[in-house]
């Protein structure tokens, strides 16, 4: 699907400073070279299984669709990883081949908190050095993730440039990369920024996919109807559609952060939103005003809250392969709270945006149909924000 | 032959960066004047953008600044029309892509050639991805200057074989801004350049003395200025402007 220059339609390409680019083409060359490595996917399963914690269960949501009454519910459970989200699997991916490129220390940009853990975690494991940028004030927002890359032996750098989020985390991580390229990979979080990174991402996470058909066809005897997952730079959404992209009876869903609604400037909704432009080394969908300037977004869920969303997201857009609709945070949260109460499982506020979607088309689809929604994370860092949210001010 | 060539026809170019804007229009007009009237052979105008990846903090705060004093594209277009009028010296936009795409490649390169803007640097635009502009560039007279890198190694023949106007080397890793030291092998850069192209380079990133201008002219064919004239604009806002040209006559006079 990725051609020249990595592009995905008229997205992706590697719109960075030259700097960069001898990095970048060291980077797509060690990857082709150890993609089909058969040392390398080896010591990477093992590392997926006995380390992460793979394969991550599909499990059959019977409560909630007895409760919704329509088509039958199974979650792809990204929570139980090892580190608590989907992000785990690129990071161990990303790391060992920047292990195998002679790499010793990696930086990585966070929202949530969740990729930066990831890093952290898989820099201690691999005795790599390690530095996260995260916006200063998502520091404030996920003090506790913060806590736990320190204590991983990672250093946190609270970014105050621009509006302190996201968008400014990738930023400084790639200001950062320019200054130290020859010991140091940037372990980008998402299916974003310049190629080869929206495809190397991509495929580590493809094993979301991969695990999904085969354990639905174990369970179900079929393909489902329905792939569900949340959208900020489209990493877990890839990685539950790839494998399926070809499948044309499965619908692919992905569930964009529309914050406050998007008729309303407080939003992160970047397909339903946005147009396309070119930031962070790539062609595709951003939220922007009609000069180019990026717009500040905002989501309930630091992990959404980005302006723009991976090219492969966007091309899938385009061609009509995959659907893009946009959730609120007081759907979301109804949903976060919904799964906790019905089936024990806190998801992620981020995957509590696949859930509320899914809640919304179960109903009217049949009993015999099947929908597969992806819990991306684990909500327990999300609980003091839902409470805050529902004016309750908790500490943590 | 290209406009930008004459900036080098007097001995070595001193390149002078300012920000669009900041902190108003009117500032930067006067600072444009006041660089050109002591030795400025050509001046930059950043257009400012909300996420200058490729920018230190200085000029990151410059592009914050004239956001928001509320300049735009088409305030900034509107202003070079204005200053064409008695500024003659080679002038380029630097910007960052979706400035340009967000305008609009043709209206925004076409709106170059009519209001006198010679050329064009995109710092996130690198020889890879050069044909999205391209074309716009060539149809309207507009040079698409490249940029080389510490890193380029053997791209830097590639590149400055198809260079227009005039080369921008970067002279050490990271983002702008005024740097104590350059350590890179620029002469080792200048000479691969040279063996590939007839047009002048010139060299940027962390040049801030009269020391290290004169020191890199005599490698180069110019030298860059952007972060240090920019804290004139921090520093004294609306007054900038005297500072500017007193800082780019000792620049100047250094080169010779």
């Amino acid at each position: 699907m990725t051609n020249r220059n990595g592009r995905f339609g008229i997205h992706g390409g590697q719109y960075i400073p030259e700097t960069l680019m001898n990095a970048v083409i060291e980077l797509e060359e060690a990857y082709n070279h150890y993609k089909d490595d058969p040392d390398f996917n080896r010591e990477l399963t093992a590392l997926f299984n006995d380390y992460a914690g793979r394969p991550s269960r599909l499990y059959y949501a019977e409560k909630m669709t007895k409760d919704l009454g329509g088509a039958k519910i199974y979650l792809k459970r990204e929570d139980l990883n090892h580190t608590g989200a989907h992000k785990i699997n690129n990071v161990l991916g990303q790391a060992l081949l920047a292990k195998k490129m002679g790499k010793t220390r990696l930086i990585a940009e966070t929202g949530a908190g969740q990729h930066g853990v990831a890093t952290a975690t898989a820099a201690a494991l691999m005795g790599m050095e390690c530095v996260v940028f995260m916006g200063e004030e998502d520091t404030v927002r996920q003090a506790l993730n913060v806590y736990r890359m320190r204590l991983l032996g990672a250093t946190v750098i609270p970014v105050r440039s621009g509006t302190g989020t996201l968008k400014d985390a990738v930023s400084e991580a790639m200001r950062e990369w320019t200054s130290r390229i020859e010991d140091t990979h940037y372990c980008l979080g998402s299916v974003m920024g310049p190629h080869p990174f929206p495809t190397i991402v991509r495929d580590f996470q493809a094993v979301i996919s991969k695990e999904i058909k085969a354990q639905i066809l174990e369970k179900e005897g079929r393909l489902p109807d329905a792939v569900v997952a949340c959208v900020g730079g489209g990493s877990n959404a890839i990685g539950s559609f790839y494998h399926f992209i070809g499948d044309a009876g499965v619908r692919l869903i992905g569930c964009e952060a529309a914050g406050r609604g998007i008729d309303t400037f407080e939003t992160a909704a970047t397909v339903n939103t946005g147009r396309v432009g070119i930031f962070h080394g790539m062609k595709s969908y951003f939220c922007q005003d009609e000069y180019g300037q990026i717009a500040p977004v905002y989501s309930i869920s630091a992990g959404l809250d980005y302006p723009g969303i991976g090219p492969e997201h966007a091309y899938l857009h385009d061609v009509g392969r995959a659907e893009y609709v946009p959730v609120t945070d007081e759907e979301a949260v109804r949903a976060f709270e919904y799964t906790a109460k019905t089936e024990g499982i806190i998801p992620a506020i981020e995957s509590a945006h696949a859930v509320a979607h899914a809640m919304k088309i179960a109903p009217s689809m049949g009993k015999d149909q099947v929908i597969v929604i992806t819990i991306s994370g684990r909500g327990d860092k999300d609980c003091a924000a839902i409470a805050r949210y529902r004016g309750e001010d908790i500490h943590e | 032959m290209s406009k930008i060539r004459s900036a080098f026809a007097n001995g070595k170019a001193f390149i002078a960066f300012i920000t669009c804007g900041d902190p108003d229009l009117e500032t930067t007009g006067a600072a444009v004047r006041a660089a050109v009237e002591n030795g400025a052979d050509l001046i930059e105008l950043g257009i400012p953008f909300s996420d200058p990846t490729a920018e230190g903090p200085v000029i990151q705060a410059a592009n914050e600044r004239a956001l928001a004093g509320g300049v735009t594209t088409d305030k900034i277009f509107a202003f070079v029309k204005e200053l064409r009028r008695d500024v003659s010296v080679p002038l380029v936009f630097m910007t960052y892509a979706n400035v340009v795409f967000s305008y609009g490649a043709e209206r925004f390169l076409g709106t170059c050639r009519e209001i006198g803007v010679d050329g064009i640097i995109l710092p996130d635009l690198p020889y890879e991805e050069k044909d999205e502009f391209l074309p716009a560039c060539r149809k309207y007279g507009v040079d698409l200057i490249s940029l080389i890198a510490p890193t380029s190694a053997q791209r830097i023949a590639t590149i400055a074989s198809e260079a227009e106007g005039f080369l921008y080397i970067v002279s050490s890793l990271g983002v702008t801004g005024t740097r104590s030291e350059i350590k890179t092998d620029l002469a080792s850069i200048v000479k691969v350049v040279r063996e590939n192209t007839e047009i002048p380079c010139a060299i940027g990133f962390g040049i801030s003395t009269p020391e290290q201008a004169k020191k890199m002219s005599e490698l180069a064919d110019g030298v860059i200025v952007g972060s240090a004239i920019v804290k004139f604009m921090a520093k004294y806002g609306k007054e900038a402007p005297k500072y500017v040209g007193e800082y780019v006559r000792s620049m100047k006079e250094a080169m010779k």
